[in-house]
C-alpha cells in the first residue's frame, strides 16, 4: 500500500504541471490584447502599456511561462484587478461555501443512490429495477438549474419553508445546514441518479461471479450474500464514480451558486468572467486545477484501501 | 476514392456496420422511444419558421409576463413574447450547437483514438496523455474558460464545447483499434500495400463506429446542458436570439410573477436531453456483451 502511495504520490506533480501549461496556453491564445481586454479599445495607449507591465505580458512566452508555473505552484495567484486583494484570499473566503455544497451532494447522492441502486440490481428486471433505471436516467438528464428552480417553486415560494437566496453566515452551524438544503438537493439528486446507476451496473456483475453462487450454494443469508459478498466487491467502480464525477459535481455548482444567489467559487467566476478580472480568473483556473488533481489523487488512493488487489498491479 | 475502386470487403464492411447498428436498436426498445422522441424535437424546431405561431422577437409590451392562453399557448415574456414560438426558435440553436460540436468532436477525437491506437507506441503515448490532461476538466468549467478567452459567439460555443468532448472520443475510438490491428485480416491489408490511412479509416474505422454513436447519442445530450448552462451565465449566443438559457435567465427574474418562462423551458431542455439519454443508454446496453442477454 505504501508503494502504491508513493508511486501514485510521483505521478501527480507531472499530472499537475501539465494541467497547468494547458490552463496558460488557453489563457494565451486569446485573440488581441488581454490589456486591451481588460480595459475596453478606448483606453489609453499609457494605461494599456502599464497594464502590460504589471502582467508581465512584455516578457518573452517563455520566461511568462515559468514565472505561471512557479507562482501557481507556490501558491501565489497574485491580486485580482477588481478588488485588489489577493486571488488566494478570496478563494479561501468562498471556498467554505462550494465545499459544503459539494460535500452535501456527495453525501446525498451515496445515502440514496446506493440503495437504489443495490434494489435495482436484486430484483433485477423487475418493477423496482425498472421505476429505477428509467427513474434515475430521468435523473441525470435533468438541467441542473431547472431541478433548482423547481425546488425553489416549490420548498421556496409555493411552500416558504427555506430561503431562495442562499447566503449562510459560515459561524452559525444550523443556519449554514438550513441554507444549504435546497442547493445540496439540487445538486444531490443528480448524484443520486449516477450512484443508483452505477450501483445497479456493478451489483450485477459482482452477484453474476461464481463465489455468489458458492456462498449461495452454502447456505449464507441474502442480507450477507448482497453486502459482504456482493457489495465488497461492487464498491470500485461506485468510488470510481463519485471521483469522476466530483469533476460534474464542481461544473454544476456554478449553475447551482448562481441560481441560489450563493457565495462559492462559481460565483466567483463568473464575476471575475462580467468584470474581466484577468488574475482572478487564471487563479481560479489553477484552483480547479488542483481540485482535479487531488481528487483524481485522492480517487486513486481510495481504491487501494477498498481492493487489496489494487496495489499489485 | 472512387467506388470502382473498392474492394468487396470494404464496402461489405461499412454496409455490416449499418445493419448491426439496426439490429442493435431492434434489441433494445428504448433507443427507438429515445430516437422518435428526438426526431420530433428536431423536426419542430427545424420547422419553427413555419409552425411558431407568433414572431420570436416581436415586442408586445401590452402583453407582456401573460400567463398561458389560447393566444399564447406556453404564455409570454417580460417583452410580451410568445414563449412557445421562442422555445421552438430556440431550439434550433441548442440543436445545432450539439449536432455541430458532437460531430466535431466525434470526428477529430475518433481520428485521433484510431490514429493512437494503431500507430501505438510514442505518438499514442502522446496523444493519449494530451488527452488525459484535457479530460481532467470539468466539461462546463473548460467551456466557460474557452467561451470566456475566444469571446461568446455561436462558433466560439461550438469550438468550446466538442474541445472538451474530443478526449472522451479519442479514449472510446482507440480501444477497439488497438484489438482489431492484430488481426488477421488487417495484416492481409498490410500485405496488400494497402496505405495506414486505408487500412485505418476503411478497415479499422467500421470497427469502431457502433461505440462512437453510441458516446456521440450521450454527450450530445451533456451538450444541449452545457449550451443551456452558457447561455444561461450570459456567454451564450447574445439576446435577442432566443437561446433556452437565456429564456431560462430571464425567466428566472420574473419566477414570482411568471414562473411559466422558467418552468416551460426547463422542460423543453429536460425532454430533449432524456430522449438523447435513452437513445443513447438503449444503444449501449444492446451492443454490451455483459447486459446483451438480459
Amino acid at each position: 500500500m505504501l508503494r502504491y502511495t508513493l508511486k501514485r504520490l510521483g505521478s501527480t506533480l507531472p499530472t499537475l504541471i501539465a494541467v497547468l501549461t494547458v490552463i496558460f496556453v488557453i489563457i494565451r491564445i486569446a485573440p488581441g490584447d488581454p490589456a486591451i481586454a481588460i480595459l475596453g479599445d478606448n483606453a489609453s495607449q499609457q494605461a494599456i502599456d502599464a497594464l502590460r507591465e504589471r502582467l508581465g505580458l512584455n516578457e518573452p512566452l517563455l520566461e511568462q511561462y515559468w514565472y505561471f508555473l512557479s507562482d501557481a505552484l507556490t501558491g501565489n495567484l497574485g491580486n485580482s484587478l477588481v478588488s485588489g486583494r489577493s486571488v488566494l484570499h478570496e478563494v479561501l473566503e468562498v471556498l467554505p461555501h462550494t465545499l459544503d455544497l459539494t460535500v452535501a451532494a456527495i453525501v446525498i447522492g451515496v445515502i440514496l443512490g446506493i440503495p437504489v441502486g443495490i434494489l435495482a440490481a436484486v430484483y433485477r428486471n423487475g418493477p423496482v429495477d425498472y421505476v429505477a433505471r428509467i427513474g434515475s436516467l430521468l435523473g441525470l438528464s435533468f438541467p441542473s438549474f431547472y431541478t433548482a428552480i423547481l425546488l425553489i417553486l416549490a420548498f421556496a415560494i409555493h411552500f416558504p419553508w427555506f430561503p431562495v437566496i442562499s447566503n449562510a453566515n459560515l459561524s452559525d452551524p444550523g443556519d449554514r445546514l438550513y441554507n444549504l438544503v435546497l442547493p445540496a438537493l439540487s445538486l444531490g439528486l443528480i448524484m443520486v441518479a449516477y450512484v443508483a446507476r452505477t450501483t445497479r451496473a456493478s451489483m450485477i456483475e459482482a452477484l453474476g461471479a461464481d463465489y455468489i453462487r458458492t456462498a449461495r450454494a452454502k447456505g449464507a443469508p441474502a442480507f450477507v450474500i448482497v453486502a459482504r459478498h456482493g457489495f465488497r466487491n461492487a464498491i470500485i467502480p461506485i468510488i470510481t464514480i463519485i471521483g469522476l464525477y466530483l469533476g460534474l459535481l464542481i461544473g454544476n455548482s456554478v449553475i447551482i451558486e448562481i441560481v441560489f444567489n450563493r457565495p462559492g467559487l462559481g460565483k466567483l467566476i463568473v464575476g471575475a468572467l462580467e468584470q474581466r478580472d484577468y488574475t482572478m480568473l487564471q487563479g481560479l483556473m489553477v484552483i480547479y486545477a488542483f481540485f482535479i488533481v487531488l481528487t483524481n489523487l485522492v480517487t486513486d488512493l481510495a481504491y487501494g484501501m477498498s481492493d487489496p488487489r489494487v496495489k499489485y498491479q | 476514392m472512387s467506388v470502382a475502386s473498392q474492394t468487396p470487403q470494404e464496402r461489405s464492411g461499412l454496409w455490416h456496420a449499418l445493419t448491426e447498428l439496426y439490429h442493435v436498436f431492434n434489441t433494445n426498445k428504448t433507443s427507438w422511444v429515445g430516437l422518435i422522441i428526438f426526431l420530433i424535437i428536431a423536426v419542430l424546431a427545424l420547422l419553427a419558421p413555419w409552425i411558431a405561431p407568433h414572431d420570436p422577437l416581436e415586442q408586445n409590451i401590452v402583453d407582456a409576463l401573460q400567463p398561458p392562453s389560447d393566444t399564447y399557448w406556453l404564455g409570454t415574456d417580460s417583452f410580451g413574447r410568445d414563449v412557445w414560438s421562442r422555445i421552438l426558435w430556440g431550439g434550433r440553436i441548442s440543436l445545432f450547437v450539439s449536432v455541430m460540436s458532437i460531430g466535431i468532436a466525434m470526428v477529430v477525437g475518433g481520428a485521433l483514438g484510431i490514429v493512437a491506437g494503431y500507430k501505438g507506441g510514442r505518438i499514442d503515448q502522446v496523444i493519449m496523455r494530451c488527452m488525459d490532461v484535457l479530460l481532467s476538466f470539468p466539461t462546463l468549467v473548460m467551456g466557460l474558460l474557452v467561451v470566456a478567452v475566444l469571446g461568446a459567439n455561436l462558433t466560439n460555443l461550438i469550438i468550446a464545447i466538442a474541445l472538451t468532448v474530443i478526449p472522451k472520443f479519442a479514449r472510446i475510438a482507440r480501444a477497439p483499434t488497438v484489438a482489431v490491428k492484430e488481426q488477421d485480416y488487417i495484416e492481409a491489408c498490410r500485405a496488400l500495400g494497402y496505405s495506414d490511412a486505408r487500412i485505418m479509416f476503411v478497415h479499422i474505422l467500421p470497427n469502431v463506429v457502433g461505440e462512437v454513436l453510441v458516446l456521440a447519442s450521450l454527450w450530445t445530450a451533456t451538450a444541449v446542458r452545457i449550451e443551456a448552462y452558457l447561455s444561461f451565465i450570459g456567454l451564450g449566443v447574445k439576446p435577442p436570439t432566443p437561446t433556452w438559457g437565456g429564456m431560462i435567465r430571464q425567466g428566472f427574474e420574473y419566477i414570482l410573477d411568471a414562473p411559466w418562462m422558467c418552468i416551460y423551458t426547463g422542460l423543453a431542455v429536460l425532454i430533449l436531453v432524456f430522449s438523447l439519454n435513452l437513445l443513447g443508454d438503449g444503444l449501449r446496453d444492446a451492443i454490451d456483451p455483459k447486459l446483451r442477454n438480459e
